[in-house]
């Protein structure tokens, strides 16, 4: 009896510990942008899961603003520039392009989908 | 912060425009020197050479504009254009062509003591190199009448900054007015977040903000949200003008910040009238009289 406690909580411990690593492992996410679109312009995750989101431009600078998690930066062609993230909250939450592009720029927006 | 409430607006019988009529300089008693009153008229967010469906008289809706200002009874001391004078183009010779034109239209204003400014529609792409060929400086100030005005501009840096020199040059600036001074603010974008993820703030507005509000009589006069908008920091009033383009939805009212459904009667677009005297009042002008 008290072996098999013993293994079962060597089990539990590992299978915690899977579980842990896996939720510390963060999940990469590509998105690409260009003049007047971000590609996908959908993405989504899990609540709670590290994310990095891995941003590139194909053609100019360009912005990444997510005002519902307070993140921004630019998106400088020839570099990947890459902004961790773990959603707290399950949504809906836009993104856009606060860098001025051109005549479109307005449009140029996606949307990161977390769901819980 | 707080909305200003919509009880303050008035009907005023015989203007084909409603007033804005809370007093736009709060601590400024009712004692303006005599002869100091006067009043002025904005524009915004022309955006000529646009082409689409959100405004089919894009190529006149100007020059109905500037007509109803030359009919005004009372002609303003001076005009400001608070932006996006041009829609954007890649093509700086075409941007270039964009702003002659403009300017040819707005030459037939009977007024010709007019203040430009720069939107990002004008400037963000050039960092506002083809604005100063035809306009001048896109921040600067200057006083009429015992008000000083602080041109602010927001756009030539792409991401929507003031940056570090001008707001250093802002700050000099107000070092030499004295607390009571009455100051209006013009600019393009708002200073406030209004609607961030409709790009709709300054990326360093708080900060120019933070160095107005020590003064007691500061109003900010802007434009880029294409609507009448007006919003409370403190004492300092925020008002946003109406364009000359299309009118955009009220800030989250829909999905997309997408133009609104084109009116023929154009209810959506305007100039608007700016009285100055112990209190502020803005007075909506619609594209043509009637």
């Amino acid at each position: 009896m008290r072996r098999r406690v013993v293994v079962a909580l060597l089990i539990g411990s590992a299978v915690g510990g899977v579980a842990r690593l896996a939720a510390e492992q963060p999940v990469e996410i590509r998105i690409s942008a260009k003049k007047f679109e971000y590609h996908p312009n959908k993405v989504t995750a899990k609540l709670g899961q590290p994310l990095v989101l891995v941003l590139t431009s194909e053609d100019r600078i360009h912005g990444f603003k997510m005002p519902d998690f307070g993140l921004r930066t630019d998106i400088v062609p020839g570099q990947e520039t890459r902004v961790s993230l773990t959603p707290d909250k399950a949504g809906s939450f836009s993104f856009h392009c606060d860098v001025f592009c051109g005549d479109g720029h307005e449009d140029m927006e996606g949307v990161l989908v977390v769901e819980a | 912060m707080h909305h200003a409430d919509r009880r303050d607006f008035l009907k005023l019988a015989g203007l084909a425009g409603v007033t804005f009529t809370a007093g736009l300089f709060p601590e400024r008693q009712a004692a303006a020197q005599a002869g100091s009153d006067f009043h002025f008229v904005q524009f915004s967010d022309t955006h000529w050479g646009y082409s689409g469906p959100a405004n089919p008289d894009a190529e006149h809706t100007l020059e109905k504009a500037v007509a109803t200002v030359n009919g005004l009874s009372k002609q303003p001391d001076f005009i400001v254009f608070t932006g996006d004078l041009t829609h954007t183009t890649d093509d700086a010779k075409e941007r270039r062509a964009r702003m002659k034109r403009f300017r040819e239209i707005v030459s037939a204003l009977s007024v010709k003591n007019i203040r430009f400014m720069p939107g990002e529609h004008d400037a963000s792409l050039d960092k506002g190199e083809a604005f100063k060929e035809f306009f001048g400086a896109t921040h600067y100030t200057f006083d009429h009448k015992g008000v000083h005005f602080i041109v602010l501009d927001n756009v030539s840096d792409p991401g929507a900054k003031l940056g570090d020199e001008q707001l250093t040059w802002l700050a000099a600036d107000l070092k030499q007015r004295k607390t009571d001074d009455r100051i209006v603010v013009l600019t393009h974008r708002p200073l406030f977040d209004l609607k961030p993820d409709w790009d709709w703030t300054t990326a360093d507005g708080a900060k120019a903000i933070e160095l107005l509000m020590p003064y007691q009589n500061v109003v900010v006069l802007y434009g880029h949200i294409h609507q009448e908008n007006h919003h409370m920091t403190g004492h300092i009033a925020h008002h946003a003008a109406k364009s000359l383009i299309f009118p955009l939805p009220a800030p989250g009212s829909q999905p997309k910040r997408t133009p609104l459904p084109y009116d023929a009667a154009m209810p959506g677009l305007g100039t608007r009238d700016v009285a100055v005297a112990e209190k502020v009042s803005l007075v909506e002008l619609p594209v043509t009289k009637g």
